[in-house]
């Protein structure tokens, strides 16, 4: 008896507690969701359920701003920068993690530092490479400072995955007649699945998240990603178009939530082998 | 590789007596690489190695010559020189000389192993036998190359660049192309503690990054912990779906939902103040105006925003644990309690142990959530810096709005070297790198 009480006390808290997290975390996005339904411009007058709703918000989105043309650039950036970065992630860590090379172990220690120091603290200097090279307000400049920033650390994290595959593995294919490629394409790859698909995702992501280094390098106004665009929608003047925000964000923020959801799982299992034992 | 052929073992033991001596000649020749080699009648590799020298000299001379003047005076003439980009010429020439430098140590080294095996007797390999031996002992560096180039470009050159920025008055006094910048050697360093503005700026900037370090990431750690170990209990329904939403924060890109957060702090009419408090009947807060609450309200976001990922991790870890443990404990009479203290959390911390230092350095340099939240703010008398900016967010104020270079440079460098030795110590302790240190 004493027993069941206890456990009824257990599992009543423990919802108790789980529900209020869920709460905490669910409350700001759903009055976002509501914010960009409600009519008006201003935070003001938004409420979580708004009275009137209404979609107005999101056909000026595409009327009235350049809102598709940031979601194509985003896009466009976001996909250059993933296939780039696992292609270069992949083959580095492979030699990390593969061969032993004079300056292996310089490199991976200078990796770990890198990884360390924030990319944009050095926004000054990236803008006046930029600028001496000609790619001010490219988005190939873009692309290949994210694609910089997510080696170091990410060569780290593949380079964990790829050591806790056997290495008879590749001994055997060896002796089977097989090169330094085919091993790597026919045994390494197949296996590292779950840990390039992390990195993939990283990457993909990163020029989502990132608003820095686009607002220096990106000039021009057509040219913007999605972060700098809506930044500016609410720094402007803020409140006037907070719901013009609240519905650009939605946009943003479902496909890449349920993309993320959706692969949850590999994310786990790729993060926790690479990061235990790299 | 493995098999070492009985020829090479017999020569190396032989070593004592060479009949010629190869070896040096090769060497003295390679002094122009290239020499060397074609000495040792390696005719294309001879070839090949003059005619990089030759375009090195070729393409670089210039960039060298000038890139080198360049950055021990920084521009002496107005208006034709501009220092800051013959700082950076002058850092390209550097990193173009190392890699030089590099290729001539290469091709020495290359004419004497290839002279040494000649004095042994053999012949020099062949361009077949070279070609099979570069593919293997090249391979790995093929590999790293193109990612490595692209390194030094966009991350090692801008961070020497900064490093180099340190030390120079770079200022908006001091701004090409109006005026040229000179080296003032230590003096922003000993600014930034002698003089009293400067002094108390980074010590109240440093002190609120080191509690925002702590407070916010331990928060973290420690609610996504206990979510994941409470959602993990056997007999709780719904598991699917609570993981669903507290995964949320973390699935929604973190830029969204601070600049959320900063309409719904909002003093004035955000819902914080507005629906949440007044539910509870608590006073408006002045979330944004006032540096204390500003503080509980970064907290609070990070806090938000982080848990999701130490709950995945952690709920990853929580299923590897056999159960055996526990059922052994339960039949030694633990409670809930002490199993949690002592079989839950040592396992849990000791497998993400590398993963949740790196959230402490994240936080650390979370530029972020400060910056997108408030900016910084609200602003503070006294010091020139928000009440509520980290270092990171202090050096792009002090780059972008108030064009103080070399002093944001200088602070860099103190950020990058604390950073790095806290990492460095915490990774020495970690497993992950004393498996490493043994390769």
């Amino acid at each position: 008896m004493k027993m069941k009480q206890a456990k009824w006390i257990r599992l009543s808290f423990t919802y108790l507690i789980l529900c209020v997290a869920a709460l905490i975390v669910i409350y700001p996005l759903l009055w976002v969701v509501g914010s960009s339904l409600n009519p008006g411009n201003s935070l003001t007058s938004s409420t979580i359920i708004p009275e009137h709703a209404t979609f107005s918000h999101y056909k000026e989105l595409f009327t009235k701003t350049e809102y598709v043309t940031w979601y194509w650039n985003t896009l466009k950036i976001c996909v250059c920068t993933m296939s780039l970065s696992v292609i270069f992630i992949g083959l580095t860590a492979y030699a990390f993690s593969r061969y032993r090379f004079v300056g292996r172990k310089n490199g991976l220690m200078l990796f770990l530092i890198l990884q360390m120091v924030p990319q944009f603290v050095a926004i000054l200097a990236i803008y006046i490479l930029a600028n001496l090279v000609g790619l001010l307000d490219t988005h190939l400049a873009l692309i290949l400072v994210y694609v910089g920033g997510l080696i170091p650390m990410n060569t780290w994290l593949a380079k964990g995955y790829y050591d806790t595959i056997p290495k008879e593995l590749d001994e055997s294919a060896r002796i089977d007649g097989a090169g330094h490629l085919v091993i790597f394409f026919k045994i390494i790859l197949p296996l590292s699945k779950p840990i390039l698909a992390v990195i993939a995702l990283f990457s993909f992501i990163s020029p989502f998240a990132d608003f820095i280094l686009a607002s220096i390098l990106l000039r021009s106004d057509e040219k913007q990603t999605l972060a700098v665009g809506l930044f500016n929608m609410v720094s402007d003047e803020f409140g006037n178009q907070f719901t013009l925000f609240a519905a650009g964000s939605v946009l943003i923020a479902i496909p890449i939530a349920i993309l993320f959801i959706a692969l949850q799982r590999y994310f786990v299992s790729g993060l926790t082998a690479g990061g235990t034992k790299g | 590789m493995e098999a070492v052929p009985q020829n090479i073992k017999s020569a190396q033991n032989k070593s004592f007596h060479y009949q010629s001596n190869h070896r040096k000649t090769a060497v003295i020749l390679s002094i122009i690489p290239g020499l060397g080699q074609l000495y040792h009648k390696q005719w294309v590799k001879g070839i090949l190695f003059l005619t990089l020298t030759a375009s090195y000299v070729a393409v670089f001379s210039n960039l060298l010559n000038m890139g080198l003047w360049g950055i021990v005076t920084l521009g002496t003439e107005l208006p034709r020189d501009h220092s800051i980009f013959l700082l950076v010429e002058g850092i390209i020439a550097l990193i173009v000389i190392t890699i030089g430098v590099a290729f001539y140590a290469f091709n020495l080294y290359d004419a004497y192993q290839t002279g040494k095996k000649r004095d042994a007797g053999m012949r020099p390999c062949t361009l077949r036998e070279q070609y099979q031996h570069t593919i293997d002992k090249g391979f790995p560096y093929l590999l790293v190359t193109p990612g490595f180039f692209l390194l030094i470009f966009v991350v090692i050159f801008p961070i020497l660049f900064m490093v180099f920025l340190a030390f120079t008055n770079y200022d908006l006094y001091h701004s090409p192309p109006a005026k040229l910048v000179d080296w003032v050697g230590f003096q922003n360093f000993i600014d930034m503690f002698k003089l009293d503005i400067w002094r108390e700026t980074f010590v109240s900037v440093f002190s609120w990054t080191i509690i925002w370090t702590f407070t916010a990431t331990t928060l973290q750690i420690a609610v996504g912990i206990g979510l994941a170990v409470m959602m993990n209990q056997k007999d709780v329904k719904l598991k699917g779906l609570f993981r669903t939403i507290l995964i949320l924060p973390w699935a929604v890109p973190a830029f969204v939902s601070i600049l959320v957060f900063s309409g719904m702090f909002n003093d004035s009419f955000g819902a914080i103040n507005h629906d949440v408090l007044a539910f509870f009947g608590v006073k408006d807060i002045p979330w944004l105006t006032d540096p204390f609450w500003t503080k509980v309200a970064l907290i609070f976001i990070q806090t938000w925003l982080g848990f999701p990922f130490v709950m995945a991790m952690t709920t990853g870890v929580l299923q590897s644990i056999p159960n055996e443990l526990y059922e052994a404990a339960t039949i030694d009479g633990a409670t809930s309690w002490d199993k949690f203290r002592t079989i839950t959390l040592p396992m849990v911390l000791y497998s993400t142990a590398p993963i949740l230092i790196t959230q402490y350095t994240f936080n650390f340099n979370n530029f972020n959530v400060i910056y997108l939240f408030n900016s910084g703010g609200p602003a503070v008398a006294s010091q020139n810096a928000g009440g509520t900016d980290i270092l990171i967010s202090w050096i792009y104020q002090m780059t972008m709005t108030s064009a103080q270079y070399s002093k944001a440079a200088a602070v860099t460098v103190v950020l990058s070297i604390i950073v790095i030795l806290v990492a460095l110590f915490n990774f020495r302790r970690t497993k992950a790198f004393k498996d490493e240190g043994k390769v």
